[in-house]
């Protein structure tokens, strides 16, 4: 009886909370409508109502759509381990091997701290080197709080563009890498480790997988929250001062170089999404396109310095050269494509 | 004497991990010796694919999260 009590009590919680957050999300327009027009008295057509509504409209939104979104990806993602991820990929040959492993890459919780024990432990497993590259690449290049501020932004057709073409680039570049036979490139070390039985799967009840969830997201929002407001409040300026179409000439889709150049200066660029999304955002009203908007972003938040110094462990140069080149020459033909479609 | 390993390279959530581990060796007073594993061959002896990992008396308990002090100090005692 007690347990049926305490699961019962988790339910109308989260039931409790969901209307909560829907009541906070709808009032957030006309709040901030009536902030700046009604009790600040800005006039109607100034920029800097403009930008301050703006802003104060999105920075509540976007923070809500995160607890909400990364919360449900948190506990979709308590389902997943890298453990089953490994298993599942165990045997598996090139081709499907590396569509499996970006999918199971984008859902499996996964932190670039974890990129060479989870590298080491799939490769020693007889994983084949491309297949662990697919994964280790869409676990960072689809980045859940990205997909949470595309949506929150841009729409949901703008993330699922942004999810197909991560899931493209992570499969290609693992299937290149693969087919290249770069074994010989990975030190020596990684190839000498001896592995021990794995540890058990834990079995996790409903309680467990929602306070994991919650710690995720207070984790999360801990560390992009302060990118969330700066990001967006560069948005809301450009929004209300840069006028319309200034950016054609150098982001637009007529500036062919715009993409690689996107690219050369997104990858040493480490932000994360929370503070590059709304300006990218606010960019793309200005005249630039698509298609360098996403080559950017992808460049900033798939390829990270941090992430290839820990990468640098179990790679030799060589391998790493090739697998950012790989990378970075994937996202440049993403952004042309983008370019080219009659999208937006 | 109760033997602890805190797997990790030293990334932030290791650090994170070796505190709450040794908040609450303290708090209950065990005799535990508490070792930081570092190198990236030791770690991967004990087959974990995420860090931090948390191994009691040669048991992994935990990988790849931060567990609760509740957590940690239910599997200090439960052995």
């Amino acid at each position: 009886m007690k347990i049926k009590l305490s699961s019962l009590r988790l339910w109308l919680g989260m039931a409790f909370a969901i209307l909560l957050w829907g009541l906070a999300y709808s009032t957030l327009q006309p709040l901030s409508s009536w902030l700046v027009y009604t009790a600040l008295r800005m006039p109607e057509d100034s920029s800097l109502a403009e930008s301050l509504a703006f802003f104060l409209y999105d920075v509540p939104k976007i923070l809500l759509l995160l607890t909400g979104m990364i919360f449900l990806i948190s506990v979709l993602r308590t389902f997943f381990t890298p453990e089953r991820a490994r298993a599942v990929l165990g045997g598996k040959r090139q081709g499907l091997g590396n569509i499996l492993a970006a999918l199971l890459g984008v859902v499996t919780p996964f932190c670039s701290c974890s990129a060479v024990p989870l590298f080491i432990g799939f490769v020693e497993s007889g994983i084949p080197l491309g297949v662990t590259f697919s994964f280790l690449l869409a676990a960072p290049t689809i980045n859940e709080v990205a997909i949470v501020l595309l949506l929150g932004l841009f729409g949901w057709k703008t993330s699922l563009i942004y999810i197909g073409s991560g899931l493209l680039i992570a499969i290609f570049a693992g299937m290149l890498i693969g087919r290249l036979k770069l074994e010989r490139f990975v030190e020596d070390f990684v190839w000498q480790v001896q592995l021990s039985q794995p540890a058990e799967d834990e079995q996790l009840t409903w309680e467990m997988r929602f306070q994991r969830a919650l710690d995720s997201v207070r984790d999360i929002l801990r560390k992009v929250w302060l990118f969330v407001i700066l990001g967006i409040a560069i948005g809301a300026l450009i929004h209300g001062f840069v006028p319309a179409e200034a950016l054609a000439q150098v982001m637009g889709k007529n500036a062919w170089w715009s993409v690689p150049a996107a690219v050369l200066i997104g990858i040493p660029l480490y932000s994360n999404a929370a503070g590059v999304i709304p300006i990218v955002s606010a960019l793309m009203e200005k005249g630039a396109s698509l298609g360098t908007a996403l080559a950017f972003m992808m460049a900033v938040v798939g390829l990270s310095l941090p992430e290839m110094i820990i990468l640098r462990r179990v790679l030799k140069p060589q391998l790493l050269a090739i697998f950012i080149g790989t990378v970075a020459t994937a996202i440049i033909l993403i952004g042309y494509l983008f370019n080219l479609l009659p999208l937006a | 004497m109760t033997q602890i390993k805190i797997l990790g390279s030293g990334c932030a959530n290791c650090k994170r991990l070796e505190a709450v581990t040794r908040k609450v060796v303290e708090e209950l007073g065990v005799q535990a010796e508490i070792e930081k594993v570092t190198e990236y061959p030791e770690i991967m002896k004990w087959n974990i694919l995420s860090t931090p990992g948390l191994v009691i008396d040669s048991k992994v308990v935990s990988s790849g999260r931060i567990p609760s002090e509740q957590e940690i100090a239910a599997w200090l005692t439960a052995k």
